[in-house]
């Protein structure tokens, strides 16, 4: 790349070349097919099925609850998982995940280099859907740079408008899978194309089919390139123990064609100077520059030289995944060590200790997670109420969650206090006792005064609120709280 | 200082500036940067024209959008209204005692009620309505003229002693110690008889004697009180003016009378409505079961102390 670095030497001051932008040069991937291709359909398959099918799996959680597997309810502030569902009290749950999520990236990096990039990061999915509807309509990598030099007639326009509607369907469909994942699927759906859905819905759609559109079908390799931050992160977490696509510099050079190669023998490396490894690449990086955060580590590069080693001759993995350390091991001649022993290196277990800690940490969180809770918030205005036959009243509002999808008849009892009782706001004083039945909704909090009366005399104290589920689970839950009293009286 | 020369180690001019021998290249901006610069200048012109922004001499310039921030408030407030006309209507057309027979308006108007509470009643009951010496408590249980929520709403909307109005809540005692009804030992007795009522102090047969000549016509012969008169119950442990023996003698001696405004004059009737479900949702308030507690008699003699919504 022509980088407009302007030090130049002492007196030759030439008045600065204005250039502040250079011009994308384009990239049309040739069509290449190999393990790593093999591999990176796999995931490009197994993830896009993931993303535009996830909202669709349906699971019957009865009737009290939204039978969609997984599903972000803003508007009722739940998550639901599968089986799981998460209240915002407990978002610590969701913030677990993406710690884990992070320390994967970090996990997955030190063991097997920017393989995020290469395959499942969605701007590399999305980018390499959009090369294959560019192959489809345009050609491949020679008939896609003829066309785009060709004058403007009706076979131009004709593609043009067939490949972009194709990038705006796929956009879109794009943008429509997301909203999905916020409200039940096929009524959204229904509601979307009957133009009831939410307003937020339409803009989420139009927003995510625009960057869609203009990230995956136009900026491709520059998001990578230019925008991310991601590649500065990783690549500060590369060391020379870290697998990532790397050309045997030792063997290719000096390159040179075959013919000149069988003219001179021994003078040449095993690079033919072919160019395939650059025509295939999908950021247009030519790999035997060394490493650059412009390679995303797909691996077609080796998938196309691989085939060229083949076709003349030659041992493959002239381009391939390795260490840079191997590398110079196995330019001195020693055998390269195992793949195993790259990947299962100090710092890749020390973050798979910590990401396994994690998990574990959530999932026995999550096994022992109580569906019933209670909050109290004692009232300070007035902290304590004289009632006219000279006992005590505190007044408290308690929150009792039932964080299970049916409704529960719940116990709420004093604790401690001895000489007390409650009553709430809509049962007579006269039935005030120390224990309290409820039934809780389902899935809902509810909110009961709590009136708790100490006789004449009463003294400021400590005492618990409990809170117990009166069926087979038998869950409880508890809180500390005050009773407050006058002081001394005249 | 314009000294404009090239830079020798990277070939750009210089703009000539210079601060201790610090110089600043003459670089171009971005054309995206300045792009987004015009953008910006011409976006103030649109916005300056859309909306009000030039200060003139007694107002701004009025925005051809039509847009206040004034005009905003007061849609908001109409939406606000609209959603809750439904409300307030069913408020308005229920006898407030048939309230607590739906829950849903129960609870609107308890809201409702928080809310004007807050502007209209806490600069004499306090922010949590707990009172203060002469401003009666609404937490408690103890009502000087009922509190179910008839008897709340017909104090909120007749006020107590207001002028004017033949229904507001009257209750009068006499000053026996001002007035020379009773000398000062006899004074000391009944206060003693008083406070024996709530098992405080030792009574004395003078005290009870003279407790059932002046008092137990409007507090009993029991002194459990009268709501009939705003008569106070002087068994219980709640003391509107203090229950030291000294407040207990200041209350005989000169008596007591509080006031409270007749809200019916000042609050439409869904806001006083929604005011008596509040102060009746604190804690104290009474069933509305057997018959409502009929509204006092205007003024009759009487002798204790004070007043109470
Ligand atoms: S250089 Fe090779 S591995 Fe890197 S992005 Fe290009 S094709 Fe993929
Ligand atoms: S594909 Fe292999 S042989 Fe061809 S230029 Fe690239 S490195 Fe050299």
């Amino acid at each position: 790349m022509n980088n407009p670095d302007r030090i130049t030497v002492p007196g030759s001051h030439v008045p600065g070349p204005e250039k502040l932008y250079e011009k994308r040069k384009a990239v049309y991937p040739q069509k290449i097919d190999g393990p790593f291709r093999r591999f990176k359909w796999f995931v490009m398959f197994v993830t896009l099925t993931i993303y535009y099918g996830t909202p669709w799996l349906r699971w019957d959680r009865g009737p009290y609850a939204p039978d969609q597997a997984v599903l972000v309810d803003l508007a009722h502030r739940r998550f639901y998982m599968f089986g799981i569902e998460i209240w915002p009290h407990e978002f610590y749950f969701v913030a677990g995940l993406l710690i884990m999520a992070g320390i994967g990236l970090f996990l997955v990096t030190s063991a097997v280099g920017r393989a995020w990039c290469g395959y499942s990061c969605p701007q590399t999915v999305w980018t390499d859907v959009f090369q294959h509807v560019d192959r489809f309509i345009d050609g491949d990598r020679n008939a896609q740079a003829r066309l785009a030099k060709a004058p403007w007639g009706p076979a131009k326009i004709f593609k043009r408008t067939l490949k972009y509607s194709i990038y705006l369907a796929i956009s879109f469909w794009t943008g429509g899978a997301w909203i999905m994942y916020f409200a039940d699927a096929p009524t959204l759906t229904h509601d979307f194309w009957t133009g009831q859905a939410a307003p937020i819905a339409y803009a989420t759609v139009a927003v995510l089919t625009a960057t869609t559109f203009l990230l995956g079908g136009f900026a491709r390799e520059q998001v990578c390139i230019y925008m991310c931050p991601w590649p500065r992160i990783q690549t500060a977490m590369l060391d020379e123990k870290s697998l990532i696509v790397t050309y045997k510099d030792w063997r290719g050079e000096k390159r040179g064609s075959l013919k000149k190669a069988e003219k001179n023998p021994g003078e040449f490396g095993d690079c033919i100077d072919c160019n395939q490894c650059v025509a295939v690449c999908p950021t247009g990086y030519d790999i035997r520059n060394g490493p650059d955060i412009a390679c995303i580590t797909c691996g077609l590069c080796i998938d196309a030289c691989d085939r060229v080693m083949r076709e003349v001759g030659r041992p493959r993995g002239l381009i391939d995944y390795a260490t840079l350390e191997d590398n110079t091991r196995e330019a001195a001649g020693e055998t390269p060590r195992p793949v195993w022993k790259t990947i299962l290196h100090l710092r890749t277990l020390i973050y798979l200790g910590v990401w396994g800690m994690l998990g574990l940490g959530l999932l026995f969180a999550l096994g022992t997670r109580n569906h019933t809770d209670i909050t109290i918030a004692q009232d300070r205005n007035p902290p304590f109420m004289l009632m006219s036959d000279g006992s005590v009243r505190n007044a408290y509002t308690l929150k009792l969650r039932n964080m299970e999808s049916r409704p529960r008849k719940m116990e709420v009892a004093i604790e401690g206090l001895p000489g007390a009782v409650m009553w709430s706001e809509d049962m007579p004083r006269e039935a005030a006792a120390r224990k309290i039945v409820r039934e809780v909704p389902a899935d809902e909090i509810d909110t009961m005064r709590a009136y708790v009366v100490m006789p004449d005399g009463a003294r400021s104290q400590k005492f618990t609120f409990t809170l117990r589920s009166l069926d087979e689970a038998g869950e409880s839950d508890s809180g500390v709280t005050n009773f407050e009293a006058p002081g001394a009286e005249e | 200082m314009t000294d404009k020369r090239i830079d020798e180690a990277t070939g750009v001019e210089t703009v000539g500036h210079e601060w201790d021998g610090i110089e600043e290249l003459n670089n171009p901006l971005p054309r995206w940067w300045v792009l987004t610069f015009y953008v910006c200048i011409f976006w103030a012109l649109v916005y300056s024209v859309a909306y009000p922004a030039w200060p003139m001499i007694s107002s701004a310039t009025q925005g051809m959008l039509g847009w206040t921030s004034r005009g905003q408030l007061a849609a908001e407030m109409e939406a606000q209204e609209k959603e809750r006309a439904a409300s307030v209507a069913a408020l308005a057309n229920m006898p407030i005692e048939q309230l607590p027979g739906n829950p849903e308006l129960m609870r609107a108007a308890v809201a409702g009620g928080r809310a004007a509470f807050k502007v209209n009643c806490v600069q004499c009951h306090g922010s949590g309505a707990a009172g203060g010496k002469g401003y009666p408590n609404l937490n408690d249980d103890d009502w000087l003229w009922g509190g179910d929520l008839k008897a709340i709403e017909t104090t909120l909307i007749h006020g107590i002693r207001q002028p004017g109005d033949d229904q507001t809540r009257f209750s009068q005692m006499p000053s026996f110690g001002r007035d020379g009804i009773l000398t000062g030992g006899q004074i000391s007795a009944v206060a003693s008889h008083v406070l024996a009522l709530s098992g405080k102090g030792k009574d004395s047969a003078a005290g009870a004697q003279l407790f059932q000549e002046n008092c137990a016509v409007c507090h009993g012969p029991d002194g459990k009180g009268m709501r009939e008169f705003g008569a106070p119950n002087l068994t219980d442990a709640i003391w509107l003016y203090g229950g030291a023996r000294k407040d207990v003698i200041a209350s005989v001696t000169n008596a007591h009378a509080g006031v409270m405004p007749a809200w019916g004059t000042r609050l439409d009737p869904v806001t006083i409505k929604m005011l008596a479900a509040y102060v009746h949702s604190l804690g104290g308030g009474e069933d509305f079961t057997e018959q409502a507690a009929a509204p006092a008699a205007p003024a009759t003699p009487a002798e204790q102390t004070n007043e109470q919504p």
